[in-house]
């Protein structure tokens, strides 16, 4: 689906009066941004604000009167969190890099090689995608503690492809075939193999595809959080969300405002890559769903 | 013989089937017959199990637990799928509309959907604070309530409470993915009804909807999948409490399996969930499908 083909009613709009299109389209839009942007600010906010303004009912919630960072500190020097961050980075960017490979490999394979059986397989990516790891944990679990995996980086490394593979797969499936079987033949006939076409056509044409694909399955996997829970558990193996969720909250005081940094720091990483790269994000996302 | 391989489809596809074909079976396939046959034995953490038959399932079906987790999940996608629909489905609309600022809304709004769940559940969990609740806070400085809200402390505000971060975390991606089916409707359709005396709600309803159907049986089958089998929200919030009145199906097989050890029992609770699952995919899917093809659309 090309994001960029703008076609919005332009035609129309002009019967839409300023006061009404005031009321009618950007306050309740206003509303729906005040209300999803909301706990990101109050994440912040929490993150400066010293104890005694947290816990005080007095005064203006919504702003600090004398920001530490104290709780920032308190999560860089007391606890594991870069550690974790360090953990997340690394699975993320092995698995994503893996997934993206295979992937790359499969799709080719399901789209332009049409060996026999292609079509059932590529079906079967799909009804893959499909799984929810919250059924699959269990089992999971249980076959990465056969394979001696358990409480190690590699678990979290091989099983997050399970999810990221399908993904990639079914979304550069649809980039593949996008792309002019022409300039393949023109290949074949000069005598170039499936390799060099794979790599010097192929792969050219369908990078926004790769990026697509990339930035979405580095996000799946930084947000991973079962597989995580489950496979891991020492502190110093543990992904940033793990980490923040189990180690964080301690007793029955909680620590809201290292809990609201640990929370903000984590966000920030994905919040930057996707800043950059929103379109490339949004055609992955609705080309998933897409078919 | 190299040449020769270079140039046989089934071979070369064979070959780069592998890596993928390797991990998925190892690692899905696998897994997914294997969790069938745990639910099927009584084994436990660190001890193999003996096939009981479906004595996990008689229990399950008897124990007022798993029954409670039952309807839980049931309410909580019901709900929360309808919700995030139709306020998906506004959203959507008012970014359609030819409005200032436009990629700059579709890119802010998707932020709930892109960062961590676990950690903006974190954050939910902050406001829904028994005694520091903001929202709490600016209704009793409204003089709407007297007294702070127990979010999380009495069964129904909590299944609530949960639903609304589900809701939060799941309207942008409807929303944005129903924005992208509306912007391939041409406008022609739209100068055409109205020249023809079409009410912007009678627009809505026979040419705008018609259209979007294919599409919006596509996200609510993802959104009522990854609803149905939500585990993270749940756990970082209420851990299924209090009295259990948030278990969710995924929760549940996760405190009985993993901090229980019953392996088995809650293998059966995951693989229970299955034919739910089927059922709201083939509910969703093809009662939508048949009424895009009743109206003409292609046949997928």
């Amino acid at each position: 689906m090309s994001q960029d083909k703008s076609t919005d009613t332009v035609g129309m709009s002009f019967l839409d009066s300023t006061p009404r299109k005031l009321v009618r389209v950007y306050l309740p839009l206003c509303l729906f941004l005040f209300v999803l942007l909301f706990p990101f600010y109050w994440m912040g906010i929490t993150a400066f604000k010293p104890n005694n303004e947290l816990l005080s009912r007095d005064g203006n919630p919504f702003w600090i009167v004398a920001p530490t960072l104290a709780h920032v500190k308190k999560l860089l020097f007391d606890t594991a969190y870069p550690q974790w961050m360090w953990n997340t980075v690394l699975v993320s960017v092995v698995s994503t890099f893996f997934s993206l490979a295979a992937s790359v490999l499969a799709a080719y394979a399901i789209e332009r090689l049409r060996f026999s059986g292609a079509r059932h397989v590529g079906l079967a990516i799909f009804l893959a995608y499909l799984v929810p790891p919250s059924i699959l944990f269990i089992p999971l679990a249980s076959v990465v503690f056969q394979l001696g995996l358990f409480d190690t980086r590699l678990a979290l490394i091989l099983t997050y492809p399970t999810f990221l593979i399908p993904f990639c797969t079914w979304l550069l499936m649809g980039y593949f075939r996008s792309i002019p079987f022409e300039l393949e033949e023109c290949a074949l006939i000069d005598g170039a193999t499936r390799w060099q076409i794979l790599v010097k056509i192929v792969l050219p044409l369908a990078v926004p595809g790769l990026i697509s694909a990339g930035i979405f399955a580095f996000t799946l996997s930084w947000n991973e959080f079962i597989y995580a829970l489950t496979f891991v558990s020492s502190s110093e193996i543990k992904t940033l969300p793990v980490g923040v969720v189990t180690e964080l909250v301690e007793g029955d005081v909680y620590h809201w405002g290292s809990l609201m940094a640990g929370a903000l720091f984590g966000s920030l990483p994905v919040a930057f890559i996707y800043s950059f790269f929103v379109e490339y994000y949004v055609s992955g996302m609705t080309g998933s769903v897409k078919e | 013989m190299l040449e020769k391989l270079q140039n046989s489809r089934n071979a070369l596809g064979l070959i780069f089937m592998l890596p993928a074909a390797v991990l998925l079976l190892l690692f899905l396939t696998y897994p997914l017959g294997l969790g069938v046959w745990l639910g099927f034995t009584d084994a436990k953490v660190g001890r193999p199990g003996e096939w009981i038959g479906i004595e996990n399932y008689v229990f399950l079906a008897t124990d007022s637990v798993t029954q409670l987790a039952l309807f839980n999940t049931l309410f909580y996608t019901t709900i929360a799928s309808v919700a995030k629909f139709f306020l998906g489905l506004w959203l959507a609309l008012l970014l359609n509309k030819n409005i200032r600022f436009k990629s700059f809304f579709r890119a802010v709004i998707l932020l709930p959907y892109i960062v961590p769940t676990a950690l903006s559940a974190i954050a939910f969990w902050w406001l829904f604070d028994a005694q520091f609740s903001i929202i709490s806070w600016v209704l009793v400085k409204m003089g709407v309530i007297d007294k702070y809200i127990d979010f999380l402390g009495s069964p129904w505000n909590a299944r609530f409470s949960v639903i609304a971060a589900n809701v939060w975390r799941g309207v942008p991606f409807v929303a944005i993915t129903l924005l992208a089916g509306l912007q391939t409707i041409s406008p022609s359709y739209y100068e055409a009804s109205a020249i023809d005396g079409a009410t912007p709600w009678q627009q809505f309803r026979h040419v705008t909807l018609p259209l979007l159907t294919p599409i919006i049986a596509v996200v609510m089958t993802f959104s009522v999948l990854f609803t149905f089998t939500d585990f993270q929200l749940i756990y970082v919030i209420t851990r299924g409490g209090p009295l259990n009145a948030t278990h969710l199906m995924a929760t549940l097989s996760f405190q009985r399996a993993i901090s229980g050890g019953a392996l088995g029992e809650g293998a059966a609770i995951s693989i229970a969930m299955v034919p739910f699952l089927l059922a709201a995919i083939m509910f969703s899917y093809f009662g939508l499908q048949r009424r895009a093809w009743q109206q003409g659309g292609a046949d997928k």
